[in-house]
């Protein structure tokens, strides 16, 4: 449990790090370490196979986007847009009523008991893909065919035209 | 979780950390007396008999160098960069197991520091993360060819990643397994898995040398072209870490490649060899004959180098996207049809 405790309050820091460094490419570099983070918690609750997932997918690929687009960019403090007081107000406000909503719904949540889960090695890969593959057959080949959509739409916007280009 | 487990995996993983060092210093020599032998050279002479004592100077040179640290560089950054891709390269040894459980002081010791169930999705991942090393000291050194190395780098590692991926699920539907000291098991006695899964093997094989960036895809220090790549402004022992990172990446492919498809550290008459010699002797057999395999790799890694000439970027594109992908998917295809006739008759 202190484990726990000592995990989340490292997400927690390294995503207030996250917004207040100044420089792009160091919050991209403390997101990583935020999933790293999340990665332990997957271990933890023995969800090994989310947690190697979240590793491949999130630290390994597209984070590796994320910085590849920033290097690219150059970013820096200086080229840092300066917004207007007027800007900097209505954020605080907003961010302020959205913190009071959280806070009354926290306050009026109830604390539930801890659940047991009835098997706890739910999270182990063999379990994961006997479910994956027969309770929710129709789901994961749904949402498989969603992401192939959405992958031949980005490389068909990408695509140069070819009549604009010849006319 | 009693105090022996604790020390018995501390002195495994003391003994591989320093293995997998000396594997590495003693690669570097290794690649030139390969380099020389196929150039027709005598190669490094001097220090030792055979140049054997070379790792041992060339370390001394890089402790000694000037450190150089560039006036325009992110310098927290700079130093992370060849520390990360250090850390990284040393992490895919834990899944590996070098042999059968030994029997040591009348305890059984698995020779693997652990054997998660998701074994191969680990190695997959630090894989992954290995890119991060070179993207972040290319970047920081602050100079325009470092950033190109960085960027071919990570662009590289992504686009085989994909392939590489596809090639293993091929090699799932066979062994039914991720845990690799399972995929060591079921291959004993000739069941190696090169035998069903030759092109899974192959597109592995050109993967595994896109990922560790040697020739002919070493398109992120091209010198040719990007008088380094990505550690151009580096010196010292920095440069000396991102080196050393270079062939620890290729001990570790060397070793995945040898348990998942060449039987690890089985080899044949390998139960009469072990009912001779008993539980203490027998398997220790084993670790040689897998270390054997692993050089025979990294020898083929060497011997690649010297003959190949590197590709061009667009053909390295190409190779990956329009070859390897497609190859890698028929290869599923083609492995799963296989295997459901199989079962149904």
């Amino acid at each position: 449990m202190s484990l726990f405790y000592f995990v989340a309050f490292l997400s927690i820091l390294f995503s207030l790090l996250v917004i207040f460094t100044k420089n792009p490419v160091y919050s991209v570099l403390y997101l990583i370490a935020t999933f790293f983070t999340f990665t332990i918690q997957y271990i933890l609750l023995n969800a090994q196979f989310l947690a190697v997932v979240n590793f491949i997918v999130y630290m390994g690929a597209i984070m590796v986007l994320f910085l590849f687009v920033l290097m690219l960019m150059n970013l820096n403090k200086e080229t840092e847009p300066v917004k207007s007081n007027l800007v900097k107000i209505i954020g605080v406000i907003a961010g302020g009523t959205l913190l009071v909503t959280l806070v009354g719904s926290i306050k009026a949540l109830q604390t539930s008991a801890v659940s047991q889960l009835p098997n706890s090695n739910i999270g182990l890969v063999a379990n994961l893909g006997r479910v994956l593959f027969s309770e929710f057959l129709l789901p994961f080949e749904l949402s498989s065919l969603l992401l192939l959509s959405a992958m031949v739409g980005a490389v068909l916007l990408a695509k140069k035209d070819k009549r604009t280009q010849n006319g | 979780m009693e105090l022996a487990f604790i020390i018995e995996k501390l002195i495994l993983v003391t003994i591989l950390f320093v293995l997998t060092l000396s594997i590495a210093a003693y690669s570097t020599w290794a690649e030139r007396k390969v380099a020389a032998w196929l150039q027709d050279r005598v190669g490094p002479n001097r220090a030792g008999i055979f140049g054997l004592l070379q790792p041992l100077a060339d370390g001394g040179k890089m402790f000694f160098k000037e450190e150089i640290i560039p006036s325009g560089s992110n310098k927290w950054l700079f130093i992370a960069g060849p520390s990360l891709a250090l850390l990284v390269s040393f992490l895919g040894t834990a899944v590996i197991p070098f042999g059968q459980n030994i029997e040591l002081f009348g305890r059984v010791v698995p020779l693997q520091v652990t054997d998660i169930n998701v074994g191969i999705l680990y190695i997959f991942g630090v894989v992954s993360l290995g890119v991060y090393g070179i993207m972040i000291g290319g970047w920081a050194s602050n100079n325009k060819y470092s950033l190109m190395g960085a960027i071919r780098g990570a662009s590289q590692n992504i686009s085989y990643e994909i392939a590489m991926g596809l090639s293993i699920i091929a090699l799932l539907l066979v062994t039914n397994t991720l845990s690799f000291k399972e995929i060591a098991e079921q291959q004993h006695g000739w069941h190696w898995n090169i035998i069903y899964q030759p092109l899974g093997f192959i597109i592995f094989l050109v993967c595994a040398f896109a990922e560790t960036n040697r020739v002919p895809f070493d398109l992120p220090e091209c010198e040719t072209e990007l008088i380094g790549g990505y550690n151009t402004e580096y010196s010292g022992f920095k440069m000396g870490a991102y080196m050393f990172a270079e062939y620890i990446n290729m001990f570790v492919s060397s070793a995945v490649m040898a348990t998942l498809y060449f039987g690890g550290y089985n080899y044949p008459g390998m139960d009469a060899v072990n009912s001779a010699l008993g539980a203490t002797w027998g398997p220790v057999i084993g670790i040689v004959v897998m270390f054997m395999k692993i050089i025979a790799f990294i020898f083929f890694f060497m011997w690649v180098r010297w003959t190949v000439p590197r590709f061009r970027y667009d053909q390295l594109m190409d190779l990956g996207w329009k070859v390897l992908i497609p190859l890698a998917i028929a290869n599923i295809v083609i492995t799963a049809i296989v295997i459901t006739v199989v079962d149904k008759l």
